[in-house]
């Protein structure tokens, strides 16, 4: 209906607007993804300061750099700047935001001024966190545990928890944007069963924001509540009670873990069955897997309080429902080797990606048993295997999926090849750099190191030399993709249309895609992978917008 | 192009998926809503039943005749709001504006009567913090009654003060004549979210007003 007064050649969304107001006042999901893109990297490099600087005083078992509470300090707002304003962020509110909407056949999500504001949102928490960072810094770990937090540190953390609060509002926001979207607005024809991985898993993230993220901002309301008038509800000497502190907190930031990881399956699952060539194996195993594990994430969060005084019969219960975890992130590992088995596989950058998150997420997923089994993990508790094991899955599984995804997409967001050799070799080098930064770690932790501390007994220095030697390596593994991806927005846009053969709806759409997406709202009649039997449905579409390019 | 297609945003297909897409949407965000007031019942259920007779004692100083009524405005509020909605939904501009005024009246006075019960706390010296002063037995306990008291009345408060400034733009949407019979999905997600706010008010009530009626020292 609109096309008669339209020109032959068209702007995409990048050239739709210029200026300022363009990009801040804009409610296109895609220039709204492309914000949180720069606003998520931006902390991810403040966070990996952090880390530089907690690998650093380590390299010695004496403290050199940095003293005792600017170390306390430093994984504090490591821990902050990465779980809180990069990780939970990452893939749903870039990559999400980019493609829910295009791999349904949506112009936009459901709710866009709503999508702006969740941005905003997240700023104005970052900036709270940014305040405290130059005032100073807290130094009460991430998990904000009381009655520490409110009783007893010399930092303030009140600034940081208003932040994260705030920030939460972000994540639900979004959450609730993608619920919507995904329900109202597939295209005919796509039916639940018809939709890409990548969808179910935003889906299931979303539900998990939707549910998890009210309860941990309450509890950081009634932590603040006990900060500011030094009532007791969570200290145990004014008669409050830490361990609900505890289980409000975990409620949330369990279940945060899988907002990180089941995005980077969804994003795995994509790369996978594309570059393998092959339909994805068992696909509706692989649909109820994502959900299996959103919903039994929610049961499992007293393990992070075998040793904290809860009852050992909730231990028992919370230890066997954890062990459950492990059947559905294990179909999903199996299913994505199945896909691989006899594929054709091309290596390409993102698969190189794919393959290291299905390696590391295993090693990061089984020793994640160890830790949901009550005897063992009283001894691991809070010692460097924890860190090794949480860092394997979300470094080596979440960020390993999202630079997969990225590499994945890049040529649909901004038109653009990357250099693929550099993008290979800094694969290799950010696989090769994490083992070299965390395996050693696990050591570490079962010998007895504890974490949080920055001098240790000099039997641990080997160790700990090579763990820094791998942050360095792993350090270099970020920076190189930050240059030749931005590199790359200096070349003309010949990326083509669907440069890797895929069959999902996002490409059959020009590159960059046009404001609205879609001309016309695409009618879908098949499974999403049907990649055996060479050419694919959405083949016509695609010469056309080509044709209409020229 | 007829009235309601201006209204019509770019992204949805037709009216339905529009009106079923802001429906969804509210419902969610209601969801989110009762984890939020649900690691507040968490944090209650837990403190009661560690401390029943300081949460009982603590409870007789809040003034049930004062709630009781209160209860009664809201549930009168949420009455009003269902027939705004009705008349709504009849395309009836004239009523739906005046019940929707007829709720804020309620709202307002419901907020007015929590600010006196506040105030006569304040009064007592019953506000958590270093002037908290408590004749019971366990004033320690029953200071946590009133962290609970004043943190779930005034989460819940916050909460009629954003229903009522959004009341107020609904209002004002509905007398330039935005709605009509076809159009009004504003008007009854907004319904949606006093209707809400009043349920949490019905389980508030009872939670920490009527803890112990018989044993009043009255």
């Amino acid at each position: 209906m609109t096309t008669l007064n339209e020109p032959l050649y068209r702007d995409d969304y990048l050239n739709a607007g210029y200026g300022v107001k363009s990009w801040f006042l804009t409610l296109d999901h895609k220039r709204i993804a492309i914000l949180y893109l720069i606003s998520i990297t931006f902390f991810f490099f403040i966070g990996g300061f952090f880390a530089v600087m907690l690998r650093l005083e380590l390299m010695t078992p004496q403290g050199d750099i940095v003293t005792a509470e600017t170390y306390n300090k430093l994984f504090t707002m490591h821990g902050i700047a990465m779980i809180f304003f990069f990780l939970i962020p990452s893939i749903p509110a870039v990559l999400g935001n980019f493609f829910v909407p295009m791999m349904i056949g949506a112009r936009d999500l459901a709710f866009p001024r709503l999508n702006l504001f969740s941005w905003y949102l997240y700023n104005v928490g970052g900036l709270f966190t940014l305040y405290t960072m130059v005032t100073g810094g807290i130094d009460t770990g991430w998990t904000f545990y009381a009655p520490y937090s409110s009783s007893y540190t010399l930092s303030d953390p009140v600034p940081v928890v208003v932040g994260v609060f705030i920030l939460g509002f972000s994540s639900i926001l979004t959450g609730i944007n993608f619920l919507v979207t995904i329900h109202k607005m597939r295209a005919p024809g796509l039916t639940w069963f018809r939709l890409p991985l990548f969808i179910w898993a935003s889906y299931a993230t979303s539900v998990i924001q939707v549910l998890g993220t009210p309860v941990v901002a309450i509890a950081l309301v009634l932590l603040g509540f006990e900060r500011l008038t030094g009532v007791g509800i969570f200290d145990p000497k004014l008669d409050g009670d830490p361990i609900l502190f505890q289980h409000l907190f975990w409620f949330y930031s369990h279940p945060a873990v899988y907002i990180m990881i089941l995005p980077s399956m969804g994003v795995v699952s994509e790369v996978v069955t594309c570059f393998a060539r092959k339909r994805i194996f068992g696909y509706k195993f692989m649909a109820f897997a994502i959900m299996g594990i959103a919903v039994l994430g929610f049961l499992v969060w007293g393990h992070h309080m075998f040793i904290s005084g809860q009852s050992i019969y909730a231990g028992l219960v919370f230890s066997a429902l954890s062990f459950l975890v492990a059947i559905p992130s294990a179909i999903k590992v199996f299913n994505w080797t199945a896909t691989l088995y006899k594929g054709q596989i091309e290596f390409r950058t993102p698969i190189l990606y794919a393959f290291g998150f299905i390696g590391l997420f295993t090693i990061g997923g089984l020793t994640g048993l160890f830790l949901a089994s009550l005897a063992t993990d009283v001894h691991l508790t809070d010692t460097y295997f924890v860190v090794a094991h949480f860092h394997y899955i979300m470094v080596g599984g979440a960020v390993m999926g999202y630079l997969a995804g990225i590499h994945y997409w890049w040529p649909k967001m901004t038109g653009r090849m990357y250099h693929e050799g550099w993008a290979k070799f800094s694969a290799l080098i950010l696989f090769v750099g994490f083992n070299l930064t965390f395996f050693p770690q696990f050591i570490l932790g079962f010998m007895g190191m504890p974490r949080r501390y920055y001098v240790y007994p000099p039997e641990y220095q080997v160790l700990n030399v090579m763990s820094t030697a791998g942050a360095s390596i792993l350090g270099l593994g970020y920076l190189i993709p930050m240059i030749y991806l931005l590199w790359s927005l200096r070349k003309p846009k010949t990326a083509g249309a669907n440069p890797w053969n895929s069959t999902g709806l996002e490409w059959t759409t020009p590159s960059p895609p046009l404001p609205h997406n879609f001309d016309e709202v695409p009618e879908v009649t098949h499974e999403p992978y049907i990649y055996e039997g060479g050419s694919h449905p959405h083949a016509v579409p695609v010469s056309d917008h080509e044709a209409a390019h020229e | 192009m007829s009235k309601h297609d201006s209204e019509l945003a770019h992204q949805f297909e037709d009216m339905a998926q529009q009106k079923e897409a802001a429906t969804l949407g509210m419902w969610a965000f209601l969801i989110t809503e009762v984890l939020f007031f649900g690691g507040l019942f968490t944090a209650y259920i837990v403190f009661r039943t560690e401390f029943p007779a300081a949460f009982a004692s603590a409870s007789h100083h809040l003034d049930v005749v004062m709630g009781g009524i209160n209860t009664g405005v809201l549930l009168g509020s949420s009455l009003t709001m269902a027939l705004a909605v009705h008349a709504a939904q009849e395309g009836n501009r004239k009523s739906t504006l005046a019940f929707m005024t007829f709720t804020l009246v309620l709202g307002l006075t419901f907020l007015i009567i929590k600010g006196f019960e506040y105030q006569h706390k304040f009064a007592d010296n019953l506000f958590p913090g270093a002037n908290f002063v408590s004749h019971g037995a366990e004033p320690g306990h029953e200071q946590l009654f009133f962290v609970l008291y004043f943190m779930m009345t005034g989460v819940h408060a916050a909460h009629m003060i954003v229903g009522i400034l959004l009341l107020l733009i609904i209002m004002g949407m509905t007398a330039k004549g935005k709605f009509t019979a076809t159009y009004h999905s504003p008007v009854e997600n907004f319904g949606l979210y006093w209707h809400f706010v009043d349920i949490v008010w019905i389980f508030l009530y009872p939670l920490l007003y009527l803890i112990d009626v018989t044993g009043r020292a009255q």
